[in-house]
């Protein structure tokens, strides 16, 4: 059953569920944030429109740093800016931004304890047509190894505000991924957020679909569609990948007794790596992992590319079906 | 801090400086040598002429900033920083040891006084340009410095620095340039020529003001206010022999990053003892 608490979008279902990207709710965080403290900056290496850095830079063209096509330069100037007391946002493509500065954010922003925001855009498989290279599908893993880095993956395009404003808050380095596609919206602005706070938003007894980003809504759809065979699933969706939220995850495995995780990421490394490491040390029970399969993308539309990668709702019920095989074989 | 404007005394400061980098190498035993002992003329003039600061507040909010990029070299930092009175300098024999604040690289929150972590090598000076762009937004008088290595310079975020910089015309920020032609597999001229670097940094929009960077008068005539230029940022390239003062480690790049055993070691301090005392005797330069 949905989650009430959870204020879904009442027609969840529906076949005109509006749309939007993820980016667009970075642009509208960085704009909140930006209006509230006058520390705010962004900083952006030469995509300022496609990542949306463009609505803070409009608004606020004094606090808008262009930077040029230089990733590692964006995260080390903002380490700076940092030390004198602002708080950077630094956008660019997820390759590029944490792919080519990791070492950067590593030593001058994460061991040195900065607090900078990255937001990587256009990550996932669904970046579709520029293909393999423009499509990040390792920044989870990059991120998830430092120390003292926050790791956040929203869901809709509500939930990507609400995060950005959130990670503004903290007093931390953070990375917020982001997708370049239209997603469906189907939480509100009162659907709970919180960082390192994954939340139920169905609740069932079978198996529980860990899920971030916009497959959230792939696991819910598997979730109906699975209810048609007998099948209840619990789904939670787990925006903080770091800190992961062990307690809800364990409290609902304890429940189910089988896992399957989704992501638009590599199944190593990611949330399925977070969730897999939690609970083969806590809790151990059958899981699967949805995701790209070791493997890079290539040029396609995005609809057509969730197909043949294998992440679409039909790929989380063949999952949750080799989940429960597991399980019941045990 | 109070500035010390008698050169001679100064001298004499960077000659203490020297050979507390060999006791605490040699302590250590292992470390880089050549870097450090170089670059304490530089060092000595930031910290007990050229910056505002105040030891016993690492923290205060009208100091000036340096960020040392090259990391590796520092010894001198460390060095500097105990005889300038932010820690005991005693503590400069727990260099790169088990709990240490001395850590092999610097690591800002392990020890007041360091600006920032650094080590890996060419992402100091964007942090300078982050501080200098900051400090600016909020109309603070601060001034950054940025110690940068020659063998750094083949990073290609110190180019994207320097454009970064240049573009924003942040005059508040003073790049100095240790220039000691060495690094670690070799000359720098073979292993990556950066000459005419002078040349480059004026063709990219900097003023550029090129010193011996072990002669004390040009250094402070260098980074005195009166040398900087409005809406442009300066680069001070200081030429300098690595491994200054110890004979056998002059300008040999094999000394880049070793420490002396403890026979070279007695060899360093005598041969500094000996600067020491042309230097009490007015007779040095
Ligand atoms: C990114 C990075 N790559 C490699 C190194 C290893 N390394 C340490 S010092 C150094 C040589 C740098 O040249 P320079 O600073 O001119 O050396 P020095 O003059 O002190 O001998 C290298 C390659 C490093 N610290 N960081
Ligand atoms: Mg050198």
């Amino acid at each position: 059953m949905t989650n009430k608490k959870m204020y879904l979008i009442d027609d969840l279902y529906g076949e005109n569920i509006k749309q939007a990207p993820t980016r667009d709710g970075y642009g509208n965080g960085l704009v909140a944030l930006g209006e509230a403290d006058r520390n705010v900056v962004v900083l952006c290496a030469d995509l300022t429109d496609s990542t949306r850095s463009k609505y803070f830079a409009d608004k606020f063209p004094d606090r808008f740093i262009e930077i040029g096509v230089a990733e590692q330069n964006m995260v080390t100037v903002a380490s700076g800016l940092a030390a004198v007391g602002k708080i950077p946002f630094v956008a660019s493509y997820a390759t590029f931004c944490p792919g080519r500065c990791w070492e950067q954010i590593r030593t001058t922003i994460c061991y040195n304890d900065r607090n900078v925001k990255i937001a990587g855009a256009h990550a996932g498989i669904s970046v579709g047509p520029d293909g393999a290279t423009h499509q990040a599908l390792e920044d989870i893993a990059l991120m998830r190894a430092l120390p003292n880095m926050v790791v956040v993956v929203p869901c809709d395009a509500n939930e990507a505000k609400k995060a950005t404003i959130a990670v503004g808050k903290i007093k931390k380095p953070a990375y917020v991924r982001f997708t370049r596609e239209k997603t469906p919206l189907f939480t509100t602005e009162k659907t709970p957020f919180q960082l390192g706070k994954a939340e139920v938003y169905r609740d069932g007894k079978d198996v529980t679909i860990i899920a971030c980003g916009s497959l959230v809504y792939q696991a819910l759809l598997a979730a109906k569609e699975l209810e048609k065979d007998g099948v209840e699933a619990t789904v939670i969706n787990c925006h903080t990948i770091k800190p992961l939220d062990g307690k809800t995850i364990m409290k609902a495995v304890r429940q189910t007794g089988a896992v399957v995780t989704v992501e638009e990421h590599q199944i190593t490394g990611g949330l399925g790596g977070a969730v897999a490491e939690y609970l083969s040390e806590n809790y151990p029970v059958p899981l699967k992992r949805v995701g790209v399969q070791d493997r890079f993308g290539e040029s396609g539309a995005p609809d057509e590319l969730l197909k043949k990668f294998g992440l679409t709702y039909t790929d989380i019920m063949e999952s949750v079906k080799n989940a429960l095989r597991l399980k019941n074989e045990r | 801090m109070k500035k010390i404007k008698d050169t001679r005394k100064l001298k004499l400061i960077a000659n203490k400086i020297r050979q507390d980098i060999i006791k605490s190498l040699t302590e250590a035993g292992s470390g880089h040598s050549a870097g450090p002992l170089g670059m304490a003329d530089v060092l000595t003039a930031l910290y007990f002429n050229v910056m505002e600061h105040d030891p016993k507040n690492p923290g205060w909010g009208k100091r000036d900033y340096f960020v040392l990029s090259n990391g590796h070299i520092c010894p001198v930092l460390y060095a500097t920083l105990a005889n300038a009175g932010y820690f005991p300098e005693a503590e400069l024999m727990t260099l790169r040891k088990l709990g240490s604040r001395l850590q092999g690289h610097p690591h800002r929150a392990a020890l007041p006084g360091l600006e920032t972590t650094s080590g890996p090598l060419g992402s100091g000076l964007s942090q300078a340009a982050g501080m200098a762009y900051g400090l600016r937004m909020d109309q603070r008088p601060n001034r950054v410095f940025c110690l940068t290595s020659d063998g750094e310079h083949n990073e290609g975020n110190i180019w994207e620095a320097v454009l970064f910089i240049a573009k924003n015309k942040l005059d508040n920020l003073t790049a100095i340039l240790d220039r000691n032609y060495i690094q670690i597999d070799g000359n720098t001229e073979d292993v990556m020529p950066l000459d005419p670097v002078k040349e480059k940094y004026l063709a990219f929009n900097w003023n550029v003001i090129e010193i011996d960077g072990n002669n004390m008068e040009e250094i402070l005539t260098a980074l005195s206010p009166a040398k900087r230029l409005s809406g442009k940022p300066a680069m001070v390239i200081a030429r300098n022999v690595p491994g200054k003062g110890v004979s056998f480690m002059e300008n040999n790049y094999e000394w880049h990053g070793k420490p002396p055993t403890q026979e070279q070691a007695e060899i360093a301090l005598a041969e500094l003892e000996y600067w020491r005392e042309k230097i009490v005797a007015g007779e040095e330069q």
